[in-house]
């Protein structure tokens, strides 16, 4: 076998080996795709489709006034989050964000466990210029609704 | 006044502009020479003229002109001077005008002193960094414009984001910029060298210091950033793949990989139409970069134009100059004939392995960050994170170190790994890889619950760090050109940034507890007290500052300082965590709320290592500096040597 092949194949070479790992890259983009994203579900979409407990989701809603309690360790707490359809007990261990209170707008990132929602993050409506953008919608078509609800 | 100066100025430049890619592009044909010798001047007029209407800007923002409206609606009288400086690139008008004030800078600097490349290609290169430019100038006068004026001066300003007021922010953003719009020079270079389908080891040569230099500051930006995110968002973590921070990785991962291919082409002149691709690459993310983050398409702090005029603007401009370049990348690649030939094992080889990895990364990355705003197209949304990122990223990243550990080690054009000299380059690299493996199985054996991604990286860590030392092996040091020390200091850095990534996710302990005044807490090998809680206030801000005393393992208590604080204006919180440094970690330290019985809420971390993720990367930056530096200095040796040459002939009258 020669050591160098000659330019063209060479050439070509290289645009298989480039090619066959940008495919590749893509395929696997895909399939980790399918398997690691978490979608955004209202209380209404928790109620009618549950995902499958352990996968990550997001659930956006209202903290339903009333609903909040901390644990007696300090730092635990439940709440229920509603979109005024639906509502889903949340329980979240960890230092809240700022502006968060009941009747205001919340995205908790976690994973369904039994019939309660596990957070693992809270983002909550910051002021009007960076509002988490799923909450954009619901806060114009639902939320006030929802907030004169839970009043 | 100083607002329609600025404004004046900007339009004089962008005028300049126009005429600077008019005259360039005349002056390729050859009825147009006559016209090349203007080209030079315009490009450095073009660039002092906006960096003067940029001074103009900062100016309006230091004195606090409350007739301009970004000053209104960005800035406060009773701000601190460095965030009233900051502040003028904290917003999307300033920030646009920064970006076209480095972009004509950078090319003024070539105008000034690129000598090196033959004179057609230089004017195709000004031409193409002069259309570039002409898109953000039109952006910034008829879509943003920064130098608007209220028809009645408002009382006060609005203020600044507190989440912006920190002093990361005055260098964050235009070292960052520093990267992207180097990176358009690159990218010039590559439309010039294509327009003139002269590409060869000279245009590498004048293209590397550019890119290298892009490179550097993409890559302290970048470090920048992360340690900045990690102190100031009170989370804890460095890395959130979040859309905003991938707009940064993605250059960084092209312009990695264009580095390595221009090395290729400078020296074995291979690679030609790759490293011209990799060019157009680098700064179309760029671009998409810019486009996500300054869209309003995702929401952060960094997203200030939610107008969707604004969007559709990026996004054309993106479409045009990117759509541009690969039309044009399709027309010529075929007549860019092959290069020079090497064999499957050689450092050509090797380098090229590297360069279709980083592209699978790139790829993962981009696919990863673009996939949510595609599905929320069609009605769903999805977000996507670590899970998908850190296992897809790491499939390309980790057989691109083991690569790594033996290319700098192979000759170019042909290397054999058989026979004595082969031996002889290979049993170091066995030493490297067994010390790899010896890790991995203590790791796995010492800590069960270790996931198998950060012992992976804590065992190629291990065996690349001293393996990318071994190019220094049997080298006088004192005479190692600076080059290869940058080379070695920066693949170094790689492995010495990977282990701090592993043995943050492999062995943080986190603790969270709510603390009365005199309660203690055990976090890992720290025990910590909450001693007291003060309140205290600065020019616009007031704090609740919590006295906590930490005490490692038997060494002597240091109290800490984490600070709860609220602005006035504009009103907003932000928690300012309090860190603690070891050789071996990091205490990281916040304070939150307090709780309906009086308790205070507290967040611990102590994350072993942890700081050896940005020491890793300043060092791979300061690896390129060195690297940039050694070519300077030859060239500097290499001008003086001619003009020696030129003053002894000129003696002796010949």
């Amino acid at each position: 076998m020669t050591a160098l092949l000659r330019p063209k194949h060479q050439r070509l070479v290289l645009v298989l080996f480039a090619l066959a790992a940008l495919i590749g890259a893509g395929l696997l983009a895909a399939f980790a795709l399918s398997r690691q994203a978490s979608f955004f579900y209202i209380p209404s979409d928790i109620a009618a489709h549950p995902p499958e407990p352990g996968r990550a989701v997001r659930l956006g809603g209202m903290v339903q006034k009333g609903s909040l309690k901390t644990m007696p360790d300090g730092v635990t707490i439940h709440f229920t989050v509603t979109d005024g359809k639906a509502w889903v007990p949340v329980r979240f261990t960890g230092i809240t964000p700022d502006l968060f209170v009941e009747g205001s707008g919340v995205v908790a990132e976690g994973r369904m466990e039994g019939g309660t929602f596990v957070a693992d993050n809270l983002l909550a409506k910051h002021d009007e210029k960076y509002v988490p953008r799923e909450m954009k919608n619901m806060t114009e078509n639902d939320a006030k609704q929802v907030v004169a609800q839970t009043k | 006044m100083i607002a329609e100066l600025g404004l004046a100025l900007l339009w004089m430049a962008a005028a300049l502009a126009a005429l600077q890619l008019v005259v360039g592009s005349l002056a390729l044909r050859a009825e147009g020479r006559a016209l090349a010798g203007m080209v030079r001047p315009v490009a450095v007029m073009q660039g002092l003229l906006v960096l003067a209407a940029f001074g103009a800007l900062i100016t309006l923002f230091v004195t606090t002109d409350l007739s301009v409206k970004l000053v209104v609606e960005n800035s406060h009288s009773a701000k601190p001077l460095i965030f009233k400086i900051a502040g003028t690139w904290g917003n999307h008008e300033g920030s646009m005008l920064m970006w076209v004030t480095i972009m004509a800078i950078g090319g003024a600097f070539v105008a000034l002193i690129e000598r090196r490349l033959d004179e057609p290609t230089l004017m195709a290169t000004l031409a193409g960094q002069a259309f570039i430019s002409l898109g953000f100038y039109v952006f910034l006068l008829f879509a943003s414009n920064p130098f608007a004026r209220l028809a009645t001066p408002a009382e006060e300003g609005q203020g600044l984001n507190p989440l912006l007021q920190d002093i990361g922010l005055a260098f964050h953003p235009p070292t960052l910029y520093i990267g992207y719009v180097g990176l358009s020079i690159a990218f010039s270079f590559a439309i010039g060298a294509l327009v003139t389908r002269n590409v060869g080891p000279a245009f590498a040569r004048a293209m590397r210091p550019w890119v290298l230099g892009a490179w550097i500051f993409l890559t302290l930006g970048i470090t920048a950033g992360s340690y900045w995110a990690y102190y100031t968002l009170g989370w804890g973590g460095w890395w959130f793949w979040d859309p905003v921070e991938n707009a940064s990785l993605m250059p960084w991962l092209a312009a990695t990989a264009l580095l390595h291919s221009v090395s290729v082409l400078q020296s074995r002149d291979a690679l030609r139409a790759w490293t011209v691709m990799l060019g157009v690459v680098a700064f179309s993310m760029s671009m998409v970069g810019t486009f996500l983050v300054r869209s309003g398409i995702l929401t952060s702090v960094h997203a200030f134009a939610v107008d969707p005029q604004r969007g559709a603007f990026i996004l054309a401009l993106l479409a045009i100059d990117i759509g541009g370049a690969l039309a044009l990348f399709t027309l010529r690649a075929g007549t860019v004939t092959e290069g020079a030939r090497f064999a499957f094992v050689s450092r050509e080889a090797a380098l090229v392995f590297n360069n279709v990895m980083l592209c699978g990364i790139l790829g993962i990355v981009l696919i990863g960050t673009l996939y949510p705003l595609v599905t929320e197209a069609y009605g769903v949304k999805v977000s996507v994170g670590a899970p998908y990122f850190n296992p897809a990223a790491a499939m390309f990243a980790f057989p691109m170190f083991a690569v790594m550990t033996v290319g700098p080690l192979l000759r170019w054009r042909h290397d054999r790994l058989s026979g004595l000299p082969g031996r002889r380059k290979l049993w170091p690299v066995l030493v490297c890889a067994t010390l790899a493996l010896a890790v991995f199985i203590g790791v796995e054996w010492a800590a069960h619950r270790i996931n198998l991604l950060p012992a992976l990286g804590l065992a190629i860590a291990s065996g690349l760090f001293p393996a990318s030392l071994l190019p220094l092996k049997g080298r006088n040091l004192r005479r190692t050109p600076l080059p290869v020390w940058g080379m070695v200091l920066a693949h170094a850095g790689i492995a010495v940034a990977l282990f701090g990534m592993a043995s943050e996710s492999a062995f943080s302990v986190e603790r969270l507890a709510a603390l009365s005044l005199g309660a203690s807490r055990e976090v890992g090998p720290w025990h910590v007290t909450l001693d007291g809680m003060m309140p205290i206030a600065g020019p616009n801000w007031t704090a609740l500052e919590a006295s906590v005393s930490t005490r490692y393992a038997g060494a002597a208590p240091v109290v800490l300082h984490p600070k709860a604080e609220s602005f006035s204006n504009p009103p907003g919180t932000r928690n300012e965590s309090a860190l603690e440094t070891r050789w071996n970690g990091q205490l990281y330290v916040v304070l939150g709320e307090q709780a309906g019985d009086g308790r205070w809420q507290m967040r611990f971390w102590w994350k072993p290592f942890v700081p050896l993720i940005w020491i890793g990367g300043a060092m791979v930056g300061i690896g390129g500096a060195l690297a940039l530096l050694g070519r300077v200095l030859s060239e500097i040796r290499r001008l003086v040597a001619k003009d020696k040459i030129a003053y002894r002939r000129m003696r002796q009258g010949r």
